[in-house]
């Protein structure tokens, strides 16, 4: 009987116990985020924070001497104008780009486009904001004729650039996953090209696609940094595309360096945490979901 | 799954990993415990940011052996650095609030903040080059940017804008930016709120930039972060009044409205590299970096407060 030795059963163990670990990780991660955001914000949450206030009120004055008000509402349609224009923006073009990528293109340009598009999403949201700071700006204002180009269709144009790429790239799969016996039979039958695109593949592929955008809208809705320097950062309910508004996310990256660790401002702040944790996990909930549906099919 | 019998040699392994990693960690940590350089860090207000890194560069060449390390974030975020013992000097645009001071004494038994009056910031008024706006009051800017405030439009102040540029953008700060706090005071009066709707800028340097590429905007900032590209008009007290330049004469008289005292904070009477760098700071060496940097140095006899 051959034994092995000691060290290599004592590697393999110790191998095996580090790839275990990484498995559970990301599970630990996300447990504990939601743990120590909801922590951070519990006290404040169950004592003291009126939530009629809170979801009711647009008067957001954390710092007031007078009279401090902690009003969400106008933060909640900042944040949902900005990423309703970018998706109403960002998935018509990313579907359609996906579209063309997997049925319409060839090998080379296929490679370009799709090296392209993922070069736009590696481009730093820091550097997003500032075009729409010193780019974008004075073109709305000149284009428009408005007094202020810091707005939400500033922000929804760079947050529809920003989402794209993973638009274009889960898409992609989605239309890749559907058969090729689905392709070959539609042209059998004789159908053009776009008929097999409108009545096939997006029918088959939808629940992809669907899953494709609704990831698109997580990215959006949160990003900071760009949105931070793009919409104006005003509080403010908006009533045209062309008024500044202010999101969750950019309040909380505003705010929360500067706010006194255990105050209630702190702890109000993670609790607009909480609130975005919630929103990002229901729509990639759903995404998944999405997902799940084309596999059990 | 199995486990074989024995589960101790499983640990065994990465444990002394760990360990080893561990040790050599702090042993690096505390090898750098060491150096030849003392570090001074100084952190805190925003409007201060470009004159403590001018102090910090130019010390640099006085004391070879200091290294002065500055960064921003507001002049809460300084004071909350000290407060937590993780700076040894923080800058700060306004005087320190009782609760800062007690949460100090609380943290640190008993130990004060001491505090440094470093140099003078008038706070200036930003309009963009299109404006035609030579002076504003007191007054108006409240009704600008206060709660409850009326003036919406720059026709309302008998200024007569181009085409479509009629409406004031207000450009306002982060709420707890010291800059705020101050034009809060100072402007709007204790107790009284801004406006909502003003766009809250991160820093002094965006209110200015903002500024400069919109055309109805009005914006306030420290007067270091003036640029050729926007006007700063003069400002009065009330209607009536003269209105006052933000020079450095109009500062130290008390003549122009908005100025206000910068200072530099530490936790107790400072010792060592960083007691020797807070005088220099108050040197004429170092008082001549404030006047390099756009603000007003402390005058040679103290001033008449």
């Amino acid at each position: 009987m051959v034994t092995r030795p000691r060290s290599e059963v004592v590697a393999e163990a110790a191998i095996e116990l580090v790839i275990r670990l990484c498995g559970i990780s990301a599970i630990v991660f996300v447990f504990g985020i939601f743990f120590f955001v909801f922590r951070e914000g519990s006290g404040f949450l169950f004592h003291g924070l009126s939530l009629r206030q809170f979801f009711g009120s647009i008067e957001w004055y954390p710092t007031s001497e007078s009279h401090v008000r902690y009003g969400v509402l106008a933060l909640i349609a900042g944040t949902a104008s900005v990423t309703v224009l970018a998706m109403a923006i960002a998935v018509p073009f990313g579907i359609g780009a996906a579209i063309f990528i997997s049925e319409f293109c060839g090998r080379r340009p296929r490679e370009v486009l799709k090296i392209t598009i993922e070069l736009l999403a590696a481009i730093p949201s820091v550097v997003w904001g500032f075009i729409g700071l010193t780019v974008m700006n004075p073109l709305i204002i000149h284009l428009f004729h408005v007094p202020i180009g810091l707005n939400v269709l500033n922000g929804g144009l760079i947050l529809a650039l920003m989402s794209v790429p993973v638009i274009v790239s889960i898409g992609e799969d989605a239309l890749k996953a559907v058969p090729d016996s689905y392709r070959e039979a539609a042209l059998a039958l004789g159908v053009t090209r776009w008929q097999l695109v409108y009545r096939v593949l997006l029918p088959a592929a939808k629940n992809g696609l669907l899953a494709a955008a609704l990831l698109g809208v997580g990215r959006a809705v949160g990003e900071t940094m760009a949105v931070l320097m793009a919409t104006g950062h005003a509080v403010k309910i908006p009533t045209s595309v062309m008024d500044s508004v202010r999101t969750l996310t950019a309040t909380i990256a505003a705010e929360l360096g500067e706010a006194a660790v255990g105050s209630n401002h702190y702890q109000v702040l993670f609790i607009i945490g909480i609130l975005l944790f919630s929103i990002t996990f229901v729509v990639n909930l759903v995404a998944d979901l999405a997902v799940r549906g084309i596999r059990a099919r | 799954m199995m486990r074989p019998p024995s589960s101790e040699p499983r640990w065994t392994a990465p444990a002394l990993l760990i360990g080893a990693l561990a040790a050599s960690l702090s042993f690096g940590c505390w090898r750098s415990r060491e150096p030849e350089k003392a570090i001074i860090q100084n952190t805190g207000s925003d409007t201060m940011v470009n004159l403590a890194q001018a102090w910090a560069e130019d010390y640099a060449r006085v004391d070879p052996t200091v290294s002065v390390e500055v960064s921003g974030g507001g002049s809460a975020t300084g004071i909350a650095a000290l407060i937590n013992g993780t700076v040894d000097i923080a800058n700060c645009s306004r005087r320190l609030e009782p609760g800062e001071i007690e949460q100090a004494e609380k943290k640190h038994a008993g130990t004060k903040p001491r505090e440094f009056l470093v140099g003078y910031d008038a706070l200036l008024v930003y309009v963009n080059k299109a404006n035609p706006l030579e002076q504003i009051t007191l007054e108006q800017l409240a009704d600008i940017y206060g709660e409850g405030g009326r003036t919406t439009k720059w026709s309302e102040l008998g200024v007569k804008m181009p085409a479509g540029a009629d409406e004031i953008i207000c450009v306002s700060r982060q709420s707890n930016s010291g800059t705020y706090f101050y034009f809060r005071e100072a402007v709007l009066g204790r107790g009284r709120d801004f406006k909502l709707g003003s766009r809250d800028m991160q820093g002094s340097k965006d209110v200015v930039e903002l500024v400069s590429r919109t055309p109805g905007a009005i914006g306030y900032s420290g007067m270091g972060y003036r640029t050729p590209d926007v006007k700063t008009p003069r400002v009065a007290r009330k209607a009536g009044d003269v209105a006052y330049a933000a020079s450095v004469e109009n500062t130290l008289s008390h003549l122009y409205p908005i100025a206000r005292p910068l200072f530099m904070y530490t936790l107790g009477e400072p010792t060592g590299a960083v007691k020797k760098y807070m005088e220099w700071v108050l040197s004429d060496a170092g008082q001549r970096i404030v006047t390099q940097s756009g603000y007003v140095p402390l005058p040679k006899n103290p001033p008449a407060h």
